[in-house]
């Protein structure tokens, strides 16, 4: 539904004799599936915002190309914008005018007629549970309700493509998951949605493939779980009430463990491939050893793992 | 076809904004009433150069000089909205629709058109008991050439914000301009009483030229030439101006 190859952009910063060329993107290729929902994994500056105006016809890529359901970024824009619709990290909608005015105003931009445009308002307004708000101003809205009025604009012409840039950025967690809620919901109704995101969390539950991208390029690229597991097993931490070293010694024996390792505080450290399963394994071959089992904990790696495997620094830190 | 029909969208758009805050339209206006009030009797003596012999005589002199003030200072003021627009992301959410981009700016310039047409209404209304007359066909004419102004310095106005992108900036720019452009245009003080070298130089301010024309609406000399000069003008100005700010906003949003 959207590939892309080679897409870069850079801009020029500073002024006069200082200028510099700032590559916020270079040379990216990616293939995004029918009805799935892609994220773009990356710290701010990463180059994810320019990546995506530079798809929703917003921003001229300085080279590379990108075909996006069918038509071609650079020759049929026209085309292009028929068939996608993009929400901006800030939204964008009139202070003085409700929601209702906005959906139909926001129909009527895409050349669709007054009383459908009327139609289709009333049926988005009920999809996304502001009925209830519908004809109060824009300004008094709260922070979810305005992101789902910025959705509501994005999608009332029924794209096939829906780029969506850090939807949940500042919001609670209730309306996070809501928000959650309805990008699903919009999947289910067989949209493409291409989002961007810092959050780990809304990578990791929310979507089907991510691209982790950092300085202006991806990284890694593949489902959340594909990526975890790629950077190393899991890792399952055991606690016995004494004689570890002879516990080391029994666990180093399994074939589920690839390498015990005692740790100073008297714990070991077990690298594992799958913890569900060796969990058991590791719980019976101790009591069959008769050595007592005081505490057993397992450690999934995160995306954030991911990040620091691949950047050498983590996404919270920058 | 399709631009009118975005054209007539974002006017409309623009209108019901209008309607929700009309309190700009009265703030807008109250400074001419302020100088119809004030400023007007105090200049009936300056005004005797031009053949104001009484009040009457001089508000006929002095009003539609105020109106084309109104059409110039105004008009060059709409730039700061449209700066507005373009970071809260209205246009940009505009720009991803296949809406005519032309549109976008003309709807806008539209609405300024009828701002001034409603202040200008007020400020002919409320100088009739100042013994204001006019026929009703020398108030389309004029009304003509006060739409005509405006779209020039709205369109000026918006080339200039597209230019600059800065609101700062812009008010530096748009007073830098605004003050020489309403001197040299008699609007205020009568030219009569400049010297010749700066009537030389107000001969070429098209402003000056709308200035006069008004006048003689004002006094009813429908037929005077100065009347379809300055419509000429005016129209071929507007025209220029809306050129180059419509090609800079396609080229700046795309």
């Amino acid at each position: 539904m959207i590939e892309t190859s080679g897409l870069r952009k850079s801009f020029q910063t500073g002024r006069r004799r200082r200028t510099a060329t700032v590559d916020a993107v270079s040379g990216l290729d990616l293939a995004v599936a029918e009805g799935e929902i892609f994220g773009f994994l990356g710290p701010n500056g990463a180059g994810k915002t320019t990546t995506l105006r530079m798809l929703a016809t917003l921003l001229q890529p300085d080279g590379g190309e990108a075909v996006i359901a069918g038509a071609d970024l650079r020759t049929e824009q026209a085309a292009v914008r028929r068939s996608i619709g993009y929400i901006a990290q800030g939204g964008g909608t009139w202070d003085d005018v409700t929601a209702r005015e906005e959906l139909v105003m926001q129909a009527r931009m895409h050349g669709i007629g007054k009383a459908e445009a009327q139609s289709r308002a009333t049926v988005a307004l009920d999809a996304f549970d502001l009925t209830e708000y519908a004809d109060r101003n824009c300004r008094t809205y709260s922070g979810g309700q305005r992101r789902r009025v910025d959705i509501a604009l994005g999608v009332i012409h029924r794209p096939k493509v829906l780029f969506l840039d850090e939807p949940t950025s500042g919001l609670d967690p209730q309306s996070r998951s809501h928000m959650w809620d309805e990008i699903r919901r919009l999947r289910a109704e067989g949209m493409t949605v291409f989002l961007t995101t810092h959050y780990l969390d809304e990578a990791d539950a929310l979507c089907d493939r991510i691209a982790i991208i950092d300085g202006g390029g991806i990284v890694a690229e593949g489902t959340p779980a594909a990526l975890k597991r790629s950077i190393a097993g899991e890792v399952v931490t055991v606690g016995v009430a004494d004689a570890a070293e002879k516990a080391a010694d029994v666990l180093a024996e399994q074939q589920c463990v690839r390498s015990a390792e005692l740790r100073d505080d008297g714990g070991l450290r077990l690298a594992v491939d799958i913890g569900e399963t060796a969990m058991p394994q590791i719980m019976r071959a101790l009591s069959d050893a008769g050595i007592e089992l005081a505490t057993i904990e397992l450690h999934r790696p995160t995306l954030d793992d991911v990040f620091l495997a691949k950047t050498g620094r983590s996404l919270r830190e920058s | 076809m399709k631009t009118l029909r975005d054209i007539w969208l974002v006017f409309q758009r623009h209108m019901l904004l209008m309607i929700r805050s009309p309190l700009s339209i009265l703030l807008g206006v109250s400074q001419p009433v302020v100088y119809l009030a004030l400023f007007a009797p105090l200049l009936k003596p300056a005004l005797a150069s031009m053949g104001a012999g009484s009040m009457t005589a001089a508000y006929r002199i002095y009003v539609p000089g105020m109106l084309v003030a109104l059409a110039l200072g105004g008009g060059l003021y709409v730039g700061f909205g449209l700066l507005a627009e373009l970071s809260s992301g209205v246009i940009e959410r505009a720009r991803v629709t296949p809406i005519s981009r032309v549109a976008l700016l003309l709807g806008r310039s539209l609405r300024d058109v009828v701002t001034l047409v409603i202040q200008a209404a007020i400020i002919i209304v409320l100088a009739m008991p100042l013994g204001l007359f006019v026929h009703i066909q020398d108030l389309l004419l004029a009304y003509v050439l006060l739409a005509l102004i405006t779209l020039s310095s709205s369109a000026i106005s918006y080339g200039i914000a597209l230019k600059v992108s800065n609101p700062n900036v812009l008010g530096q720019v748009v007073n830098n301009l605004a003050q020489p452009l309403m001197l040299l245009s008699g609007t205020l003080l009568p030219l009569a009483l400049a010297p010749l070298w700066l009537r030389r130089v107000s001969d070429w301010n098209p402003f000056s030229w709308a200035v006069v024309g008004m006048r003689a609406l004002f006094a009813g000399h429908t037929g005077d030439a100065s009347v379809w000069q300055s419509i000429a003008l005016l129209a071929a100005v507007a025209v220029l101006a809306l050129a180059w700010s419509a090609r800079l906003f396609a080229r700046s949003v795309r």
